[in-house]
């Protein structure tokens, strides 16, 4: 006799359940939170009502942190502890940063990413990311009312492995879970495409504070297919208070200027920035430290002469992604403009002038970002509604490589590839007996390893001695849909296993990060104890509820003893989820997912098999 | 039946077997595919339905890339007819073929240390028109006489102006930055 099923409070498979999710716009000058209410994407504002927080942190003697607005007012009073623009620093080493003589922090080198020396001791890049996304994810739990199921945190679309992973790991430091990592262009498309039911090729032109990015993409039927990307991760609006930040310099003969004057001059070249967009001139009145005053006065021209180099800078990124694509100026439909830098008058222009078009300017361009991640997140986290049937396909930024003989690099994975993406090369020994192989992955354009970006080194061991070049050893480049790589090598002309599974890291092991998360955790007075119980048995209310789903779809793919099997899993875990030991749950949660993994491969046959219904191959054929 | 993931790609998109493809078509099914096995679309499932949705996204992936160029689609069917295509396993290029390489490559040569970029386009041009023609054989070995010796070795020849292509991309971006 089959008995009834009444469902365990609080973790009840309500089919409709709505899922808290946002989309986080993690930029160089401003961040933003954006959710799906109602079914339209918004902005969510703080307490007085503002959707931008400055990317901002200031570091207090007394071990407090300042974030946003306050940080900004204090970075002249106290520059060393303050950080803005730190995401110029994720996932970089010293000599990767510009302008060095400029910023006015106390670094550190460390192997893979730079460290900032203040007076609560060395942070990284990753640290000070997570500070600015805390406060993000509070804003939307207060003003959405409970616990995110997670988030999507966009990226430069030209951000590296290292970049990428760096985000990725701040954002779970600020204790949240990452959906996806998605591109900013991409994203931004989106919020375009769907509000405007855009169809054909698009270009976006995205110039933040300290990235650019140039995305092409195919809009048809709700596909948003990347053709090709390029960029430059370190070029942005920064770059252009530089130039006047040095004009200024250069004009009031002062060098070099101690760290709060530096400051107080950045912080005047962005506002003399920020009016020559609506104003013919502006002026420059500034006075410093020794008491004396700079007053200038800079008009619009001079500023557009001044930066002409940048601009131009741009555009070898869209020459080149347009090429990449195959594609001329002709086939571009429409330029969408993204990052507060494209309200400059002469970048409009220029972008104008090379496309022969206007280009698109009737969207926020500091919220469009924000706004599609929103829009993705709210899908990926199990909310899509009918009229969500749209699907993002992306790219790979930059090719992946190992490095061969002589400094050469092999390309495994070319740039512009479709994400997910597995590509295998094979590679032999070079002497009689060799029983182990190094290899150098890196990520880049260029011949030689020394002008790439060293992602990862490793070695694989335990290779049977044989004559040299008899050996088969097979590397497989795997990068998910978040743009991260994987990479495993094996030895394939024996039975003996020899293989090695690595990701490359830029720095940071996963055991600095636990042990950060666990120093967080501590600092908020939380109990690490009962936080991971709490994400277990939240986790475990998650599988149960998308395994029961799957059960009242598509249960008929399973024989009664198989239902019963995952049943019984299921009964299991809602008992272990009752009690108290996080490590049991987890077990649980595992043993469940071995239980439906059948399941889970016939689900995805029939969702194949309905998707080629009717796709006769002589239909197909024209 | 369970549908294999080691089928091959024509069979996956469910197309014929053959050099001539309607593209539009490998499009279509593209997308209808990445539409059921994306990650996107299983991003609130459980790790095994996740870690499946990576592998068949990766081969449909895969699968779409290989198919839709020609050089690649044809190299494929040959593949799958268990012709060997390796460069490495044939060196028997027929003089004349050789000997029009060499030319190709001295131009181009030239006009990249002579940093002429107008005449590396016009060289990509000409060699845009010439694989186009190497093309148009392609289909009537392959397709109407089924000769796949003949046709590995067309393959070949076009595998060796596609190198030249690339490597006239690589000295335009080259002289560009």
């Amino acid at each position: 006799m089959a008995l009834l099923q009444i469902a365990e409070p609080g973790l009840s498979a309500e089919p409709h359940k709505h899922r808290l999710a946002v989309g986080i716009d993690l930029g160089t000058t401003n961040s933003l939170v954006a959710t799906v209410r109602n079914g339209i994407a918004v902005c969510l504002a703080d307490e007085s009502g503002r959707t931008m927080l400055p990317s901002a942190v200031r570091y207090l003697a007394d071990g407090g942190i300042v974030v946003g607005s306050a940080a900004l007012q204090a970075q002249a009073l106290d520059p060393r502890n303050t950080v803005v623009s730190v995401k110029r620093f994720m996932g970089r080493g010293l000599k990767d940063v510009a302008h060095i003589e400029a910023v006015p922090y106390d670094f550190e080198d460390a192997p893979g990413m730079v460290r900032l020396r203040t007076v609560q001791g060395p942070k990284t890049p990753v640290e000070v990311s997570a500070e600015i996304l805390r406060p993000l994810r509070l804003r939307a739990e207060a003003s959405l009312g409970g616990e995110l199921t997670g988030a999507v945190i966009t990226v430069p679309a030209y951000f590296d492995d290292a970049q990428r992973q760096a985000t990725k790991d701040a954002a779970t430091l600020a204790g949240i879970n990452v959906l996806r990592l998605l591109n900013e262009p991409t994203a931004a498309a989106v919020a375009y495409g769907l509000d405007n039911a855009a169809e054909g090729v698009y270009a976006v032109y995205d110039l933040g504070g300290g990235t650019f990015d140039l995305s092409i993409l195919k809009l048809s039927r709700g596909v948003f297919e990347v053709l090709s990307t390029n960029g430059d991760a370190a070029l942005g609006g920064d770059d252009f208070d530089h130039r006047l930040f040095c004009w200024m310099l250069d004009k009031a003969c002062i060098s070099p200027p101690d760290a709060a004057d530096a400051r107080r001059l950045q912080m005047k070249a962005r506002e003399v920035k920020e009016l020559l967009t609506s104003c013919e001139q502006a002026p420059v009145k500034v006075k410093l430290s020794s008491g004396e005053e700079i007053d200038l006065v800079i008009t619009r021209d001079d500023f557009a002469e001044m930066t002409r180099h940048l601009v131009q800078k741009t555009l070898a990124p869209v020459r080149k992604a347009l090429r990449d694509a195959g594609l001329t100026v002709e086939d571009i439909k429409g330029v969408v403009m993204v990052g507060g830098a494209t309200r400059m008058p002469h970048i409009q222009r220029a972008v104008a002038e090379y496309f022969r078009q206007e280009p698109l300017t009737n969207l926020d361009p500091d919220k469009v970002v924000a706004l599609g991640a929103a829009m993705q997140a709210n899908v990926l986290a199990g909310n899509r509604a009918d009229e969500d049937d749209w699907l993002l396909l992306d790219v790979i930024p930059l090719s992946l490589g190992l490095e061969t003989m002589g400094g050469l690099v092999e390309r495994v994975v070319p740039r512009n590839s479709t994400l997910p993406i597995a590509r295998a090369q094979e590679f032999t020994t070079f002497k009689d007996g060799q029983t182990a192989m190094a290899f150098h992955v890196v990520q880049g354009e260029r011949e030689l390893v020394s002008d790439c970006r060293s992602l990862a080194r490793f070695e694989l061991r335990g290779i049977p001695p044989m004559v040299a070049g008899a050996a088969r050893i097979r590397v497989t480049f795997q990068v998910d849909a978040d743009g991260l790589l994987s990479v495993s090598a094996r030895e394939m002309s024996s039975g003996v296993e020899a293989s090695v599974l690595v990701k490359p890291s830029y720095g940071l092991s996963d055991d600095e990060i636990a042990g950060m998360l666990r120093a967080g955790v501590e600092h908020a007075g939380d109990d690490m104890q009962a936080r991971a119980l709490r994400e277990q048995q939240v986790e475990a209310g998650r599988v149960v509820e998308a395994t029961e789903q799957a059960l009242a779809k598509d249960g008929q793919l399973l024989n009664e003893q198989e239902r019963a099997e995952i049943e019984a899993a299921i009964a299991r875990l809602r008992e272990l989820a009752r009690g108290q030991d996080h490590r049991a749950i987890k077990t649980g949660i595992d043993a469940l997912a071995r239980a439906t993994d059948e399941f889970a491969a016939r689900r995805m046959d029939n969702s194949i098999r309905a998707a080629l219904a009717g796709q006769k191959v002589d239909e197909i054929e024209v | 039946m369970s549908i294999d993931l080691q089928q091959d790609y024509f069979a996956l998109f469910g197309l014929p077997r053959r050099y001539r493809i309607d593209e539009a078509a490998l499009e279509a099914v593209w997308h209808k595919l990445q539409a059921e096995v994306h990650p996107d679309r299983h991003a609130h499932l459980p790790d095994a339905d996740k870690r499946r949705s990576m592998q068949w996204a990766t081969r449909v992936n895969e699968g779409f890339r290989t198919l839709r160029k020609p050089l690649s689609r044809a190299q494929y069917l040959l593949e799958l007819a268990g012709v060997d295509t390796g460069l490495e396993t044939n060196t028997a290029m027929s003089p004349e073929f050789l000997m029009e390489q060499m030319e190709w490559r001295e131009a181009v040569e030239e006009a990249r240390v002579a940093a002429q970029v107008e005449e590396l386009e016009q060289l990509h041009h000409r060699l845009q028109q010439h694989a186009r023609e190497v093309l148009a054989e392609l289909e009537a070995t392959l397709d109407q006489a089924r000769d796949y010796p003949a046709a590995a070795d067309t393959v070949r020849r076009l595998m060796f102006i596609e190198k030249l292509q690339h490597e006239i991309d690589d000295a335009l971006e080259a002289l560009e930055s």
